[in-house]
């Protein structure tokens, strides 16, 4: 039971994402090119939508299922990790059109070859781990 | 015999989501993910896969209680679910990205040729033939590992940064998304008339 509800919150992402579109390249494509709105509009409802929700859970000091109070963490002030990590993924966004969400739907929309992807995508997690303690973060 | 507003909801849902019913969806599904006392970070089951498939041998950053993480890996298998739904039931007889006229016509300067309305929405170099071509590797092979070395070195990818991070006003995570934006649109604008 605890595990179905995970199950069922990844299927909800995955058929929005899809039906929104933004498991598509071209989406991605136009979303860099500023030709649509469509892109911007996911991105920034979510976040009008999500940080009333975030104020909502701090206001009322709601709890989690698990019986504790929700928390928010912050995280490490940096710059150059935040900054040149994020330019390695925006390069790979851009690049495959895809982000790690729309990697997973559209391997179990049938694009088998993601399995390729996903194999690529964890031996760069595994890049990373290698090389974190010489990286500037 | 299946009720006329089963039928009428099914193909209501079939037709392209706008972007206003998919992001206050996808800040619900962040608020469900906290409600159950987790976060929403997609990326992070790269880290986990990593770890599960013994990874800690070779760094200490793969040595972690993935077991106690195993619901991140439940949410990516519901999004593949979610992928065969959305895809196999409620697709409304067409599979196509309904970008903008303006996005078809630059498309064509890649040497992309797609009549207007016609732009699938998974173009055709996710193939398994195409890993036998140089773009095709370079995508699939090239752009998967950029965003699994990016989504761990910026600690985050567009679910954790994006939208949780931005969400919960995190300084950091506006410092990633900038970055997103930075790579995204020199690969779009200066790597792609190279690679196209």
């Amino acid at each position: 039971m605890k595990i179905s509800r995970y199950i069922f919150v990844g299927i909800l992402l995955g058929v929005t994402l899809y039906k929104a579109e933004a498991v598509s390249w071209f989406r991605i494509y136009e979303m860099f090119h500023f030709q649509s709105f469509h892109m911007y509009g996911i991105i920034f409802s979510a976040i009008i939508a999500g940080m009333g929700i975030v104020q909502l859970i701090k206001r009322t000091h709601m709890k989690s299922t698990e019986g504790q109070e929700i928390t928010f963490h912050p995280k490490d002030r940096s710059v150059p990790r935040y900054l040149i990590g994020g330019i390695i993924f925006g390069l790979g966004w851009a690049l495959a059109g895809v982000c790690p969400g729309p990697m997973f739907i559209l391997m179990g929309s049938g694009y088998t070859v993601f399995v390729v992807f996903l194999g690529a995508a964890m031996a760069g997690t595994f890049a990373y781990g290698l090389l974190r303690t010489k990286l500037p973060h | 015999m299946v009720p006329d507003f089963l039928i009428q909801f099914k193909e209501f849902i079939s037709q392209p989501w706008p972007w206003w019913v998919a992001g206050p969806m996808i800040a619900l599904i962040m608020f469900i993910l906290l409600f159950f006392g987790k976060e929403f970070g997609i990326s992070a089951n790269l880290r986990i896969m990593c770890a599960a498939d013994g990874a800690g041998e070779f760094s200490d950053f793969f040595k972690f209680d993935w077991q106690s993480q195993g619901w991140n890996l439940m949410v990516a298998l519901g999004a593949m679910f979610g992928g065969y739904i959305a895809s196999h039931y409620f697709l409304g007889g067409s599979d196509v990205a309904h970008v903008s006229a303006a996005t078809v016509e630059s498309l064509k300067q890649l040497g992309l040729n797609y009549e207007p309305g016609n732009v699938p929405l998974v173009p055709e170099f996710y193939s398994w033939e195409s890993l036998f071509t140089l773009r095709g590797l370079i995508i699939i092979v090239g752009g998967g590992f950029l965003v699994g070395f990016g989504a761990r070195y910026a600690g985050g990818c567009t679910s954790g940064h994006a939208i949780s991070g931005l969400s919960a006003l995190q300084l950091p995570s506006l410092i990633a998304v900038i970055g997103f934006f930075i790579g995204g649109l020199v690969m779009t604008h200066l790597i792609f008339p190279i690679l196209f």
